[in-house]
């Protein structure tokens, strides 16, 4: 498989998977705010902070307010990582890729850029967010189930899974923090019992991981808990530990992995034990970001071996 | 609907494709126009609509450069398709390969012997100042001795009825991909015709391309690696590239993805290292294939290609050169170049052509410039032509002086009186427009010809222009068996 071409399939990939966490976490974002006690200093621009987008954000509003963080995090061409942009990437590089990928995908992800582009006015305001965002959800999926039904299990297909499960390392990496800055915010008072339960409930949601963790762990929704889950599950696909091991299959399956390997492996040993953390914290959150830190390794590894960014 | 069906003439003059005099349409179109005039209004509507959508959601686009940028445009389609019969087309198809066979022979010789000029045919300066002859290709002799492997050739009707050749694309000529979409569309849009009118398919012309670039590999492997080499994403037909290299199952390469090693192979760049290349079916112009000896800035090309090409360690099609024959001049003496070569007399006519090198002609060409066509001999996509009778004074002016100029390097034509189809324009009116078609040709071991071609529309009323960069859109193409099939009734198609 051409090096170019491997490239812009995980990208596709990994872009189709980040138009669906960002369509996902703004469905449950209000809900959460509105079971939120009131006096939980927690806003909107959480969203863009737990997505290092602070500078990006600053640079095009003053107000932080829903309306903003919303249409920046959908419709906002100058923020990489929007709805809308991440379509766009999708389909530039499923239009580059045509050759390996079934060509139904290119009408699909056609449908969904056109979907997006004509109802971003339904998604930005709140009466009709909700269907808005469903549909794009489903038709991510509609794509994402297209590809698993109908690819053979070729080098595309790795590269697929390989940019598929990076990003949603990624991703739950980044929604973990999130849980933790809300935590954090809770202060020690009656309702702080039910405030956690809510948010680490909406962790769960967000990753679509609420009915597999209730089934796995047989426990009511506990921090603690929450979070060995959500790194430790050996079964669950969003958990880092699934996410990593994934990836490690593929390696084994492609040439030249020696490196790549060993960095996913020291990942995955550096992961924390499925012991349930006492206490999650800033400490915690340190650790979240070296792990998001081993992740961007892991990509610039991908890129060395087998897209061959540099001249020969 | 079916009044306008009805009430619908064609111009005086002109030949039109399906309906010869009011209310009579011609033999092969008789069952579509039967459909087509029993759909209201609405119906026709709804599936110009959904013709438009499948377009838009198959992403079948195409690029225009203009100043302010380049434009992606969704493929403008009509939505009722030409008709030609099976035994006239036969004949076409036939005169296509007589054609590309003798304009093979014709390149072959020019880069050896050049014995069509030893022997007074064609005279020496039309080579010396041809833009695509290239002294770097002389002595090469590729595969088959043919150069040519994939041709487009345009095709007009006359007043007279009959099939003219209007030109030849002997480079990187495109639009194959279209009529492969078009026909998937009209599938989709009017089935009802399709189950009961003896519509030749079109759909085996990625299998022959394939078969035919194969064939050319240097080595003698049972799966050569053939690969379409683009110069990327904003190149006006990149839709296209993509399109056939996923038909063919071969891969969409771009020059930075191929290197030339010190043995003069051509490898390509993948996940597991470097992979030996056989085939290229380049959509790259010959100046920008080798910045090593073309164009030095080119980063579209692979540096040493031509090395290779030339130590026979790669086949590129269409051969570099090959474009020597895609010259205006060249094509006036096309009648004398298959009848030197092939000892045949020409089965398809060309189009009365005026040279303006020649004293006498030109002559003649600045006398009438108001009721010819002045082309540039090596412009493509219709751009940089006269139209005389569209003319302004000042256009004309202009065209005197600039055949003045540079004598060799203009032709000039009669404005031909071009046929014209039904088309449907706005929401329900049915109107003549000009339409041309490109059938394409492939040769490499043998010859083959797509079934009908992709047939161009001029969308605005009166306007000879087809071309898609120039407003013009296209129809599916129909090769209709008319021959009274006994057997047909038994398979239960009673009408």
């Amino acid at each position: 498989m051409l090096s170019k071409v491997a490239e812009r399939v995980y990208w596709a990939a990994r872009y189709l998977e980040r138009a669906e966490s960002t369509a996902r976490i703004l469905t449950i974002y209000d809900k959460l705010l509105f079971d939120l006690p009131r006096r939980v200093n927690l806003g909107w621009y959480n969203l863009i902070v737990i997505n290092s987008l602070e500078a990006d954000f600053n640079e095009r509003y003053s107000v932080r307010d829903e309306r903003n963080v919303v249409k920046f995090l959908l419709g906002d061409e100058s923020n990489p990582s929007s709805l809308v942009s991440s379509m766009k990437a999708v389909r530039e590089n499923i239009r580059t890729t045509r050759d390996v990928i079934p060509p139904e995908t290119w009408e699909l992800v056609n449908e969904l850029t056109m979907y997006v582009q004509d109802n971003l006015a339904q998604g930005i305001s709140r009466s009709n967010r909700y269907e808005f965002l469903d549909n794009v959800i489903k038709a991510c999926q509609q794509i994402v189930g297209l590809w698993y039904v109908n690819m053979p299990r070729d080098a595309a297909w790795e590269m697929l899974l390989l940019g598929q499960n990076l990003e949603r390392a990624d991703s739950t990496t980044r929604n973990l923090d999130a849980g933790v800055a809300a935590i954090m915010q809770v202060e020690d008072d009656d309702f702080a019992v039910n405030a956690r339960q809510i948010i680490w409930g909406n962790v769960l949601r967000s990753l679509n991981a609420e009915q597999p963790f209730r089934r796995a762990t047989r426990s009511s929704v506990k921090g603690p808990l929450v979070v060995s889950y959500l790194i430790g599950d050996e079964f669950f696909p969003r958990s880092l530990h699934y996410c990593v091991a994934e990836m490690m299959d593929v390696a084994g399956r492609l040439p030249h992995s020696k490196e790549v390997m060993s960095g996913l492996k020291s990942l995955l040993n550096d992961l924390p034990g499925s012991e349930e953390p006492e206490e999650v914290g800033s400490e915690f959150r340190d650790m979240l970001n070296d792990i998001q830190v081993a992740l961007g390794d892991l990509h610039a590894s991908f890129s060395k071996t087998w897209f061959m960014s540099e001249p020969l | 609907m079916s009044t306008e069906w009805k009430e619908y003439a064609p111009q005086e003059g002109y030949f039109d494709e399906l309906i010869s005099t009011p209310g009579n349409p011609r033999q092969p179109a008789k069952r579509l126009v039967n459909y087509l005039s029993s759909l209201s209004e609405e119906e026709i509507l709804s599936r110009k609509m959904a013709a438009d959508a499948t377009i838009k959601e198959m992403g079948v686009s195409f690029t225009v450069y203009t100043e302010g940028g380049n434009i992606d445009r969704a493929w403008p389609f009509d939505i009722v398709p030409r008709v030609i019969s099976r035994a006239q087309w036969e004949k076409t198809a036939a005169g296509l390969k007589q054609r590309l066979k003798a304009l093979n022979m014709f390149i072959d010789d020019l880069y050896h012997d050049q014995n069509i000029i030893k022997d007074g045919i064609i005279p020496e300066f039309v080579l010396k100042q041809s833009k695509n002859y290239r002294k770097e290709c002389e002595g090469i002799s590729p595969r088959y001795g043919v150069w040519a492997h994939i041709c487009g050739t345009d095709l007009v009707r006359d007043g007279d009825g009959q099939f003219y050749v209007l030109e030849d694309n002997l480079r990187v000529p495109s639009g194959v991909s279209y009529m492969l979409e078009n026909r998937s569309i009209m599938k989709r849009v009017i089935p009802e015709v399709f189950e009961k009118a003896n519509i030749a398919p079109v759909g085996d012309y990625p299998e022959h391309l394939f078969d035919m670039l194969a064939s050319l590999s240097p080595r003698r492997v049972a799966k050569p690696v053939v690969v379409v080499l683009t110069p990327g994403i904003y190149n006006s037909a990149y839709f296209e590239h993509a399109f056939l290299a996923q038909r063919m199952g071969a891969e969409l390469i771009e020059g930075s993805d191929l290197v030339v090693k010190d043995d003069d192979c051509v490898y390509m760049k993948t996940i597991a290292g470097l992979e030996r290349v056989d085939v290229i079916y380049r959509r790259v112009d010959d100046m920008f294939l080798d910045p090593e000896v073309f164009e030095k800035d080119s980063v579209l090309g692979v540096p040493g290609l031509m090395r290779a090409w030339k130590a026979g360690n790669v086949a590129l099609a269409n051969a570099p050169g090959a474009g020597v024959a895609d010259d205006k001049v060249v094509y006036a003496y096309v009648p004398q170049i298959i009848k030197y070569y092939l000892g045949e007399e020409p089965l398809i006519p060309n189009v009365e052509t005026y040279l303006c090198y020649d004293d006498e002609q030109r002559e003649y060409v600045l006398a009438n410039l108001d009721k010819l066509v002045v082309k540039p001999a090596n412009e493509s996509g219709g751009y940089g032509m006269l139209i005389g009778p569209h003319s302004t004074k000042k256009e004309r002016e202009e065209f005197a002086r600039l055949i003045q100029e540079n004598p060799r390097n203009y032709i000039a034509q009669p404005t031909l009186a071009l046929s014209t189809a039904p088309t449907l324009i706005g929401k329900s009116k049915i109107e003549p427009r000009h339409l041309d078609l490109r059938p394409f040709i492939l040769q490499g071991k043998d010859s083959y010809v797509t079934t009908g071609g992709l047939t161009r529309v001029a969308m605005k009323k009166g306007s000879l222009v087809v071309n898609s960069s120039q407003g013009g859109g296209s129809k599916d193409t129909w090769i209709v068996d008319t021959a009274p099939a006994k057997k047909k009734s038994a398979e239960g198609d009673n009408d």
